[in-house]
């Protein structure tokens, strides 16, 4: 009876497992292996280098770490103002206001868009030279002429400009989980805190955030995902990677494989930063565990 | 008395500034949409002379022309198809494991479900390469059903991430209810397990949707024959090598761009109505 | 209850799609006398269809033309079915000398020398000696591979400058003398900042034309030898000959000839500002002429070449074939295949091609007819050169902190002497990596 309930249990996991273990760990294995050779992508001849490639990536790829330093930065403004405006938007979206269907159509647009529009009409709004400069003219209307300059195009922000317009890009997607998380809070609850005497503040504090803890993390996984691996739009903004200051890791690996021909490279680069991502990522979910068992 | 005023006066207020940030947020986002509609009523010789919102003249034969010049009728039910095929079988697959790793026990559970979850964080950088020799061997490179197969693998450690969080949150009673009632485990996921998730359900799907339709490189790398080519590899054809014609690549986003927001809208329904709303046993 | 079942019935429906898939269809083999050609030649898809109509009509021989698009997909492409040998019967590779040298290395392409050569080289004599060189491999080439021709240029390019005619007049400069030295172009720049235009743009976002640019000069100041004496590891980057190449870019910076923020600039964005007028001058591909037609058809302006710096040396562009293809070695077709290429390399096809497609045709006698802003390009051909005919290739890790560096000189963040000593460190890293 036991064993039966096992397999029968398995037979639930069993397709997942299959499609994984034929369409992800067999190639995942070939890059593993390639991350220890030598080799341009196209030579029947590997030559096998042990973990040079690995050693190289530590040491001697200063432009590997500034890209890695840059991501990071994108991931941190997408993990504070675009879930914070994503979370502010869902809890609206949830209560019962005027217009809600309309605004709930609204915010999925930008995950909808592509990057190459996104990336033409963010310029024009942004950039003095190929756009109409609104931004600027706006600073110089309320009489801040001092802060208008070439937001892409300057060193020191287009970093910023680019994570910005990218938290704008993905905020949809975390207020579309945050609005399904909501969802699943029992109304009697917030009924209940009512009727209790809580105020507004009190039930955000009491009952919604604690509840979603959860999706809370969910979405913050899938920000640092979706954050560290952006790419397209940095294209889209900055025509690549600037002299440095917008590279990031994707690039990077892209760079190696195709501009310099150096497939091995290219995958030890793909299996480090996974490995950092994986370790980043496992450490908040552990957090978040204990975090729940606090509240 | 005065309490009262003064409690509705402060709701207004605050339905006020909750409504500005709502609507600043929204205009914000209906710009590039808008921007796109109207640039793929331009020409190229007006787009980036002529800024105005509003065209001087509607060439609304840019769509009839990015239609047949992207030869999108065919590609079109190609995207319809694998989106379908593919979200289908990520939505049972998918549902199924998380279902799984949260409710069920079996050894290695937890070693699959971080295994699962670390694939979703470790991009193959040069996995293109390796799909295209394996199907190769596999006899499924130029075939619809190996390019499902990879696009479901693509998209099933972030669906079942996404699944097993809510899964989790789910109450129990009503699965011991069932079980009681003499329900089997399947019988179970489908007729409770199921109706309950249908909020992240629907996120499963809008993410799935997108991701696939907006798929064209694997696409691109292993069908050889254009009758199997989904219709975003048309759209590349627009921005071409060296000339980009904007605004039929405008009316070709337009395009592709629509059945996606029909499948949100239609998906948003269950977000929304959630538990509290729908029926649950059925 | 009804939403209910409305949903469930969804599931179904899609799961019953998804199932029907396993009994889904393979294809067969392609019909076992047609030629396939994959490329990536969005703009030049159209006429190969035609022509491949018209070569069935001829011959009864299909051909069947296969887009890839974008390049960057179609380059993954090509080396997935090198791994998987199914390349089909005619290919182009997009790459450099060496990823080039590795295909014909594994075996994947077919020494066409014999096939050129034969008949006293009447179809070798067809094409511009720039066009071939590009495909060729010469005597003691550091590639190892055996010399010989192995792909056939479809057409021409070069990339060199653009003038706005009526903004020079604009300026009180001759429309119809733009400047030849560097001091009189860079000395343009405040006059353009004064008249709120942008001097130079170009799409130096993606580092390959900050690159040629760079060599243009390199070619200019230190002439070819120099340049290849450098590449073997003989010549230091801290020579002074490519200070003064990398202090040009500083020099351009300081003028305000640069546009703002071309640093940021991709070429289409670059090709749009130039189109509108709001550009003086554009450094770009000869198929700008076909981009500036379609945006602005009646855009004044003419080809010129970069300004030069010194006198010693001639200024080199960047220039040759502009797409090839190759023949598959292991195709059971390889004569059928090379009887088109032949074909398609003719005279009248070429003609069609340059007339449909406003590329330079890689046949020279087929250059008759063709605007005048193109003529001008095709007559700078002699004058060109590209890294791919040189024999030798800097290590890609070198290119990338050059063009980086040049970078930063535009955007005021490094001193050229900076930039020397780090491509330098680069080099040296490389070269005690390959001993």
């Amino acid at each position: 009876m036991r064993l039966k309930d096992t397999l029968e249990n398995y037979t639930f996991v069993l397709p997942a497992v299959l499609i994984f273990g034929i369409f992800y760990i067999i190639p995942f294995i070939w890059v593993f292996q390639l991350g220890l050779f030598e080799w341009d992508g196209i030579m029947p001849t590997k030559i096998f280098v042990g973990l040079e490639n690995f050693k190289e990536i530590f040491s001697a790829d200063p432009s590997w770490w500034q890209s890695m330093r840059n991501a990071g930065y994108i991931t941190l403004i997408a993990l504070t103002f675009q879930n914070a405006l994503a979370f502010l938007l869902a809890w609206a979206c949830d209560r019962e206001i005027k217009l809600k269907n309309f605004y709930r159509a609204i915010f999925f647009i930008p995950p909808i868009l592509s990057e190459i529009v996104v990336g033409m009409a963010w310029r024009f709004i942004i950039n003095d030279v190929d756009g109409a400069n609104i931004i600027n003219r706006g600073l110089i209307g309320i009489g801040l002429p001092q802060l208008a300059h070439n937001w892409l195009s300057d060193p020191k922000s287009a970093l910023t400009t680019v994570a910005l317009v990218h938290s704008w890009k993905g905020f949809g997607w975390g207020f579309l989980i945050f609005l399904a998380g909501l969802q699943t809070i029992p109304r009697e609850l917030y009924e209940a805190a009512r009727v209790d005497g809580a105020n507004a503040w009190q039930t955000f504090r009491k009952i919604t955030i604690p509840l979603m803890i959860p999706v809370i993390v969910l979405v913050a996984i899938l920000t640092i995902l979706g954050s560290m691996q952006a790419f397209a739009l940095i294209i889209g903004l900055v025509g690549g990677e600037f002299a440095g200051h917008t590279s990031v890791p994707v690039l990077r690996i892209l760079a190696s494989m195709r501009g310099s021909s150096r497939f091995g490279y290219a995958c030890a680069q793909g299996i480090t930063f996974g490995l950092i991502l994986v370790i980043i990522s496992f450490i908040q979910y552990r957090f978040s565990k204990k975090a729940r068992q606090m509240t | 008395m005065k309490s009262a005023i003064y409690y509705k006066s402060k709701k207004i207020t605050l339905n006020v500034i909750i409504h500005l940030f709502l609507l600043s947020v929204a205009v914000t986002c209906i710009y590039p949409l808008l921007w796109m509609v109207v640039s793929s009523l331009k020409t190229q010789e007006t787009i980036f002379s002529d800024l105005s919102l509003i065209p001087r003249q509607f060439h609304f034969e840019n769509y009839l022309l990015a239609w047949k010049e992207g030869g999108f009728g065919k590609n079109f039910l190609n995207s319809i198809f694998y989106t379908v095929s593919v979200v289908g079988g990520i939505v049972i697959v998918a549902t199924m494991a998380a279902y799984a790793f949260a409710r069920l026990r079996f050894p290695g559970r937890n070693v699959l479900f971080i295994m699962f979850m670390a694939a979703m964080m470790i991009p193959i950088p040069g996995s293109f390469v390796a799909l295209y020799v394996l199907l190769n061997k596999l006899h499924l490179r130029n075939t619809p059903l190996g390019y499902i197969l990879c696009m479901i693998n693509v998209g099933l450690s972030t669906s079942i991430f996404l699944l097993k969080t809510f899964f989790d949150k789910m109450p129990k009673e009503l699965e011991d209810a069932a079980r009681i009632d003499g329900c089997s485990k399947l019988g179970i996921w489908w007729h409770v397990a199921l109706p309950l998730a249908k909020p992240v359900l629907a996120v499963v799907v809008v993410f799935n949707a997108l991701n696939v339709w907006n798929e064209y490189i694997l696409a691109l790398i292993i069908f050889d024959s254009r009758k199997f080519m989904p219709l975003q590899v048309a759209l590349q054809t627009f921005q071409g090598e060296f000339v980009t014609n904007y605004p039929l690549l405008m009316a070709g986003l337009t395009i592709t761009a629509l059945p996606i927001i029909v499948v949100y809208l239609l998906m948003q329904k269950y977000i929304v109505k959630g538990v509290t709303a729908g029926a649950v046993v059925g | 209850m009804k939403k209910n079942s409305c949903f469930r019935i969804f599931c179904l429906l899609a799961s019953f799609i998804f199932l029907l898939n396993f009994s889904g269809c393979g294809t067969g083999p392609s019909d076992s006398s047609t030629i396939t050609i994959w490329h990536w030649m969005t703009d030049r898809d159209a006429s190969f269809q035609a022509l491949a109509k018209q070569y069935e009509e001829q011959t009864g021989i299909k051909v069947d033309f296969e887009l890839y698009a974008p390049s960057d997909a179609y380059s993954q492409k090509v080396r997935a079915a090198a791994q998987g040998s199914t390349l089909p019967d005619i290919f182009g590779i997009l790459g450099e000398k060496r990823d080039f040298a590795s295909f014909i290395k594994a075996g994947h392409i077919l020494d066409l020398s014999s096939y050129m050569n034969e008949s006293q080289g009447a179809w070798k004599n067809r094409f511009f000696k720039k066009a071939l060189a590009v495909n060729e491999f010469s005597e003691q080439n550091s590639y190892g591979v055996t010399p010989g021709i192995y792909g056939v240029p479809i057409d021409i390019m070069t990339i060199q400058m653009v003038y706005n005619k009526d903004l020079l007049k604009k300026l009180g400069a001759n429309p119809n003398k733009p400047p030849v030295n560097f001091d009189d172009f860079i000395s343009l720049g405040t006059k353009i900042k004064e008249n709120n235009l942008q001097g130079l743009v170009s799409g130096w976002g993606e580092l390959w034309m900050v690159d040629c640019l760079a060599n243009n000069y390199a070619f200019n100041i230190m002439g070819k030898d120099k340049v290849i004496a450098t590449i073997k590891g003989e010549v230091p980057y801290t020579d002074p000959d490519w200070v003064k190449v990398f202090t040009l870019f500083q020099q351009m910076r300081e003028s305000g000839i640069l546009a703002e923020g071309i640093v940021t600039m991709v070429n289409k964005t670059a090709e749009q500002l130039f189109a509108t007028g709001k550009a003086v001058f554009a450094f770009n591909g000869s198929w700008c002429v076909n981009v500036y037609k379609g945006m602005n058809p009646k855009l004044n302006y003419g080809a010129m070449l970069p300004p030069r710096a010194a006198q010693n040396y001639p200024v080199s562009i960047w220039g040759g074939a502009g797409s090839s293809f190759m023949v598959n070695a292991r195709s059971a077709k390889k004569d059928a295949a090379i009887k088109f290429l032949k074909w398609l390399t003719d005279k009248e096809q070429q003609v069609y091609l340059a007339d449909h497609t406003f590329n330079l045709p890689a046949n020279k006698d087929s250059i008759g007819r063709i605007p005048e802003v193109m003529a001008q390009f095709a007559d700078d051909v002699e004058l060109s050169t590209h890294p791919n005919t040189w024999g030798v290739s800097e290590f890609p890790a070198v290119i990338e902190t050059l063009d980086r560096g040049l970078q930063s000189i535009i955007i005021g963040e490094k001193t050229p002497q900076q930039v020397a000593a780090e491509t330098q460190k680069v080099k040296e890293r490389e070269m005690a990596k390959r001993r």
